[in-house]
């Protein structure tokens, strides 16, 4: 509740900058409009604003549950098996050498215009911290734990299943956090080579007829959707190690 | 269930660095064996090796049993960290040797050594709800639904108040009869309680000490202790 708490404080305590900058310097709003200007668009454009918020929502969600569903698979396949381990560990950080920003219009130009392109964007940018993180839990499982699973005669595949899944847990949810706060990166950057829809068209649209404020206002509303997701992610994590608490 | 003796023959390095022996040590059928030594006289890794788990050990020499049948996958091991899983129930931690070989749990079977061990009525706490004391009775009641004729206890009580050391020893010596069991432990007392014979171990010999037969009394105990002590301290000098 106190982390709440000072989370709005620091929000309030930038907005107030923001609007101080404004004031101070004298801004133009065609360069930065204030809060109050910006409150304004959201408040007359909201279903402008709040439809084109969804599409890139609707987006962001599918990539994360697709990218979730795949990653946490890869990371038990590739802790489980060590040829697997072997083939896709080199393949996956070489993916993490390229700018995955310029296989945007690649992933366009085969995908479309439409809503897969920009989740297959977006799956790219969060399947490595998801795989990874999860990864790297399943392979440090306490040694005691390992010993106790050898002393019971357990087999390999349950003993994953038991004891090394529940146990990487943690680390899992350090992936999933990440991945709700980079994955509106992938999904705007999407839009930007392409769409009709979402909130990075309108920024680009608004950018294009000058319209600042809108532009403002539609950064502001992404703000508001990272943050829902991230708080998503957050409650899904607290459940998930609620019922699954760390040694 | 017929427990068997157990000789063991040779030397153990870790990374080239000698840990003990070589020795030979003989542990009778059916009784408790203390393995009593300082730290770092090799007693934890021989029973690591007595439980099937040497990886990163360099053994030479051989572990044999007197019924002629190999010791792996006949012993289970029971360590100083209780090593519950924190998000299962007692049941379910008692339980967990069937669950990871994909056996149907013997629930009444779980349910009665929970009774045994005393935890009766909290078969669905999880480990973060029990004191210390419980959750080694706990980790006891799994070692004891593994039913292998040979437990290898590793300093079990070490980390219990001495209260509860005392109990979780009676306990465990009560639900063990007819079991070998190796007991290793740095506490001379538990050494002089708890075993039937008493072995003192440092990295060049293991040493049979000669006793009255295992404690009777807390006097006995007194006695036992005091005929250990001397003979660490005349080994030492």
């Amino acid at each position: 509740m106190t982390g709440t708490f000072k989370a709005l404080a620091a929000g309030a305590a930038l907005i107030m900058l923001w609007q101080a900058v404004v004031s101070l310097f004298e801004m133009p709003p065609f360069i930065l409009p204030g809060p109050l200007l910006v409150a304004g668009v959201i408040a007359a454009q909201w279903q402008l604003l709040g439809w084109h918020a969804s599409v890139t929502m609707v987006q962001i969600l599918t990539s994360l549950v697709l990218a979730g569903l795949l990653g946490t698979a890869t990371a038990i396949a590739m802790a489980a098996w060590q040829p697997v381990r072997s083939l896709v560990l080199p393949v996956l950080l070489l993916s993490q050498a390229m700018p995955i920003f310029a296989l945007a219009p690649i992933l366009t130009l085969w995908l479309g215009y439409g809503f897969w392109s920009k989740v297959a964007m977006a799956m790219l940018i969060v399947f490595f911290p998801i795989t990874s993180s999860f990864f790297d839990g399943l392979m440090r499982t306490p040694r005691g734990f390992l010993d106790l699973g050898g002393q019971l005669k357990g087999r390999p595949a349950r003993v994953m299943w038991h004891i090394r899944i529940p146990t990487a847990l943690p680390s899992l949810a350090s992936g999933l956090r990440m991945a709700a706060v980079y994955a509106p990166v992938g999904a705007i950057i999407g839009e930007w080579v392409g769409a009709s829809q979402g909130l990075g068209y309108l920024m680009l649209f608004a950018n294009g007829r000058a319209k600042i404020d809108l532009m403002f206002a539609a950064l502001a509303v992404l703000l508001i959707v990272t943050l829902a997701l991230r708080f998503m992610a957050e409650v899904l994590c607290r459940f998930m190690l609620a019922r699954y608490p760390a040694a | 269930m017929k427990a068997p003796a157990i000789s063991l023959q040779g030397a153990a390095r870790i990374g080239g660095e000698r840990i003990f022996g070589p020795l030979g040590l003989f542990i009778p059928a059916g009784g408790w064996t203390s393995l009593l030594g300082a730290s770092g006289s090799g007693k934890s890794t021989l029973l690591r090796l007595l439980a099937g788990l040497s990886e990163g050990i360099d053994f030479q020499g051989s572990i044999s049993c007197d019924d002629g049948l190999p010791l792996p996958g006949r012993t289970i091991l029971m360590q100083q960290s209780d090593l519950l899983l924190p998000w299962a129930s007692v049941i379910a931690n008692v339980t967990i040797g069937a669950k990871l070989r994909g056996e149907r749990p013997d629930m009444a079977r779980a349910g009665e050594l929970i009774r045994e061990v005393g935890l009766a009525g909290l078969e669905h706490r999880r480990p973060g709800e029990l004191s210390g004391g419980q959750r080694q009775r706990v980790a006891l009641a799994r070692t004891l639904a593994e039913d292998r004729p040979v437990v290898l206890l590793d300093e079990p009580f070490s980390a219990l108040d001495p209260h509860t050391r005392r109990q979780m020893q009676d306990l465990t010596r009560r639900l063990m009869e007819a079991r070998t069991v190796v007991l290793v432990t740095h506490d001379l007392i538990e050494a002089a309680r708890m075993g039937d014979s008493v072995v003192v171990m440092s990295p060049e010999k293991a040493d049979r000490v000669p006793l009255p037969p295992a404690p009777a009394s807390e006097d006995r105990t007194a006695d036992r202790a005091s005929l250990l002590m001397r003979h660490v301290v005349s080994g030492a000098a």
